[in-house]
C-alpha cells in the first residue's frame, strides 16, 4: 500500500478512536457491577449523597453486619443456592445425555411421536406452564421443597437434542456394535463408550444448566415460602423491600450474590460464550 | 445412523441367549429414556390436562382441594373481558419491541465493526458486552433501581452533572431541570424504557456474539468480488453484510418474542408485584403471577393461560407464515 503520510495519520487516528470508543462501551456495560461494589462499601449518607464519585468508602464492614442483622439467614441462602445448582446440573447432565443418546443411536417404537411431543413442548412459552406448575407442585405436596426447584428442569428438551445432534454427529456407531459384539451390556456401552466422547457437549450443558439454576427466580418465588429455604436472589429482593431499603446490605449482598458466576465467566468467558450461544450456531 | 436389532432372516430356533440380547436392545432406549419421560409427564403433559380442569373450577389453593367448585366457562368469559390482562399484554409488547428494536439498532452496526475493523482485542470487547447476559437479573434488576433512583441515583447525577457543564450544558442538556429530577421508575411515561433500557444493556452482547459469527461466515471471496464492483464502507455492509446475516437476525427476534413473552423479572424487582404507577410497567406474566398468587384465583389464571396459549399460538403461526421462510430461506 503506498499512500500519503497524512491519509496514514488519519488511519492511525481513525483506529484510535474506533478503540478508544470500543473501550469506553466494554467499561460503560461492565459500570454496574463496579457501581454495586462501591456501593456496597459505602454508608447510607454516602449513597443517599446525589452526585457522582467513584470513591471507595469505609463501611464495608457496617454493611456486612447489616447484611447478617436482617430477618433473612443469608449465608444458609447461598448455600441453597450452591446447593440447587448442584444437584440440578448434575441430574441434567444425567438425564439429558442419557435421554439425547437414546434418540440418537436407537431405533424404537414411539421414538418419532414421543421426540415430536419433546419438539411441540419447546413452543409452549415458561410464563403459560407458571399456574399448571404451582398445581402439580401444591398436588404432589412438594412445596416448600428444593427438589421442587431443580427436579423439573433436568431433562429440558432444548438439552436433550443438543446431545442428541452432538452424538449423531461424533459418536461411531460400528464402535458401539462392536462392543456389543464382545458382549458389553446396553448401559456398559454407553457408559465407557459414548459417555467419554460426549464430553464436550456435556460442558456446553453443565454451564448452560449452571446460569440458569443459579439465576432463576420465578420458580422459588411460587414455591419456596421459608426464609431457610429461600434461594439468594429471592432473599435480596426481599431486603430491598424493606422499609428504608438497608441499600449499602442489599449492594453487599447482590455483588456476592454476581460474583461466583462473574468468577467464573473471567476463567472461561470463551466456553461461557460459546455454550449459551449454542443454540444459535448450529443455524 | 441407527442401530438394526433384526436380521433379514430369522433362524427357526433362534437361542433364548440371543433373544434376550435383541430384547435387551429393544427395551434399552425406553430405559434411556424413562426419567425424562416420567419428568416430562408429571411436569409438563400433567399440569396442562390439570390446569385445562382447573380453567372451569373456582377454586382457592389455600382452602385446599375439596374447595373447588365447577363453575364452567365463566373464568373464560372474565379472563377475555377483563381490560387488565389486554393492558398487560399491550405492556409486553411495547416493553418487547422498543427494546427489542433498540438492541438490534445497536448489535448490528457493533458486530459488524468488530467482525470487520478490530482484530485485536475482538473477544476482549465481545467479553464485556455479553458480561451482562450470564448474571442474574434479578441481582441486575436491584443494581439498576439504585441507579435509577429519583434523588441520589446515579442517572439523574450524571444528567444534573452535564446540565452544569459549560458548553454542552447549555446545548445538549439544557433540558434537565435539577430541581425536578425524573422519576424514572414512577413517572408513567418513564416506566416502560426505563426498562427497556434495562434490557437492551443485559441483552445486546449476546446478539452481538451471535451477530459477530454470522458475519464471520461471509466468505472472503465475495467480499472480494464484491470490491471489485466496486463496493466500499458502507455499501459493503448494506448489501453483502446485512443480507447474508438474515437468518441470525430471525434468530434473534424470535429469541426477542420468547424473551418478552417471559418478562417477569426486571418489572417485578423495578417496579413491585403490580407493574408500578397505573400498571404501566405490569407485563403477563407478573398479571398471571398477581392473579394466582397474590388474589388467590386459580381458576381465572388457568383460563388466562388457555387463552393466552391460543393467542400466542395465533401470533407465532402469522410470524413464522410471514417471515419464517424468508428469515430461513437461505441457510
Amino acid at each position: 500500500m503506498n499512500s500519503s503520510p497524512v491519509v496514514r495519520i488519519w488511519e492511525k487516528v481513525g483506529t484510535a478512536a474506533l478503540y478508544g470508543s470500543f473501550g469506553l462501551a466494554s467499561l460503560i456495560t461492565i459500570f454496574p457491577f463496579l457501581w454495586a461494589a462501591i456501593l456496597s462499601t459505602r454508608s447510607r449518607e454516602e449513597i443517599f449523597t446525589p452526585g457522582i464519585s467513584l470513591y471507595i468508602s469505609n463501611h464495608l464492614a457496617d454493611n456486612y453486619a447489616e447484611l447478617m442483622n436482617t430477618s433473612f439467614p443469608f449465608w444458609l441462602n447461598m448455600f441453597n443456592s450452591v446447593k440447587i445448582t448442584a444437584l440440578g446440573v448434575l441430574f441434567s447432565l444425567a438425564f439429558m445425555s442419557m435421554a439425547g443418546y437414546a434418540f440418537a443411536v436407537y431405533r424404537f417404537k414411539g421414538k418419532n411421536l414421543i421426540f415430536g411431543i419433546f419438539l411441540g413442548s419447546m413452543m409452549v412459552p415458561p410464563v403459560l406452564s407458571l399456574i399448571p406448575f404451582a398445581l402439580i407442585i401444591q398436588f404432589l405436596g412438594l412445596m416448600d421443597s428444593h427438589l421442587a426447584i431443580w427436579l423439573p428442569f433436568t431433562a429440558v428438551p432444548f438439552g436433550i437434542f443438543l446431545v442428541r445432534q452432538y452424538v449423531v454427529t461424533t459418536v461411531p456407531l460400528d464402535l458401539m456394535e462392536a462392543a456389543r459384539m464382545d458382549g458389553a451390556g446396553e448401559f456398559r456401552i454407553f457408559w465407557n463408550i459414548a459417555l467419554p466422547l460426549m464430553r464436550p457437549v456435556l460442558g456446553t450443558l453443565a454451564i448452560i444448566q449452571f446460569v440458569f439454576f443459579w439465576n432463576s427466580f420465578i420458580i422459588p418465588l411460587i414455591v419456596l415460602t421459608s426464609a431457610e429455604k429461600q434461594v439468594v436472589v429471592q432473599v435480596l429482593r426481599s431486603m430491598q423491600g424493606l422499609p428504608n431499603s438497608p441499600w449499602g446490605a442489599v449492594m453487599l449482598g447482590t455483588t456476592i450474590s454476581i460474583l461466583p458466576i462473574l468468577i467464573f465467566y473471567a476463567l472461561a468467558s470463551k466456553q461461557m460464550i460459546a455454550s449459551l450461544t449454542s443454540g444459535a450456531v448450529k443455524g | 445412523m441407527t442401530v438394526s436389532t433384526h436380521s433379514n432372516e430369522m433362524p427357526a430356533e433362534q437361542s433364548w441367549q440371543n433373544r434376550w440380547a435383541n430384547m435387551k436392545v429393544t427395551l434399552a432406549p425406553y430405559g434411556f429414556l424413562s426419567p425424562a419421560i416420567i419428568l416430562f409427564l408429571i411436569f409438563n403433559i400433567f399440569p396442562l390436562l390439570f390446569a385445562a380442569f382447573m380453567s372451569f373450577h373456582l377454586w382457592k389453593p389455600s382452602e385446599g382441594l375439596g374447595a373447588m367448585t365447577f363453575v364452567g366457562w365463566e373464568n373464560y368469559y372474565y379472563a377475555i373481558t377483563d381490560e387488565l390482562i389486554y393492558k398487560s399484554l399491550y405492556n409486553t409488547i411495547f416493553m418487547g419491541v422498543l427494546s427489542g428494536v433498540t438492541m438490534h439498532l445497536i448489535a448490528i452496526p457493533v458486530a459488524y465493526i468488530l467482525a470487520t475493523y478490530i482484530k485485536r482485542f475482538r473477544n476482549l470487547f465481545t467479553g464485556a458486552f455479553f458480561m451482562p447476559f450470564v448474571t442474574s437479573t434479578v441481582a441486575v434488576a436491584l443494581v439498576f433501581t439504585n441507579m435509577y433512583g429519583e434523588n441520589f441515583g446515579l442517572f439523574n447525577s450524571l444528567l444534573a452533572t452535564f446540565h452544569e457543564m459549560p458548553v454542552i450544558g447549555s446545548l445538549l442538556f439544557f433540558w434537565v431541570d435539577p430541581e425536578n429530577p425524573i422519576r424514572w421508575l414512577i413517572d408513567v411515561a418513564f416506566i416502560k424504557p426505563s426498562i427497556a433500557g434495562m434490557q437492551v444493556w443485559k441483552f445486546f452482547g449476546f446478539q452481538v456474539v451471535i451477530y459477530v459469527s454470522g458475519y464471520l461466515t461471509i466468505s472472503s471471496e465475495i467480499i472480494e468480488a464484491a470490491e471489485v464492483d466496486g463496493c466500499t464502507g458502507f455499501g459493503k455492509f448494506w448489501h453483502i453484510a446485512l443480507p447474508s446475516i438474515r437468518p441470525f437476525i430471525f434468530f434473534c427476534i424470535t429469541l426477542n418474542l420468547i424473551g418478552a413473552l417471559n418478562m417477569f423479572e426486571e418489572p417485578f424487582v423495578m417496579l413491585g408485584k403490580t407493574g408500578g404507577t397505573d400498571s404501566a410497567g405490569l407485563t403477563i406474566s407478573m398479571y398471571m403471577y398477581l392473579v394466582g398468587w397474590v388474589w388467590e384465583d386459580f381458576g381465572t389464571a388457568s383460563a388466562m393461560s388457555w387463552f393466552l396459549f391460543a393467542f400466542i399460538g395465533v401470533v407465532t403461526g402469522i410470524y413464522f407464515l410471514l417471515f419464517g421462510k424468508k428469515g430461513l430461506g437461505d441457510s
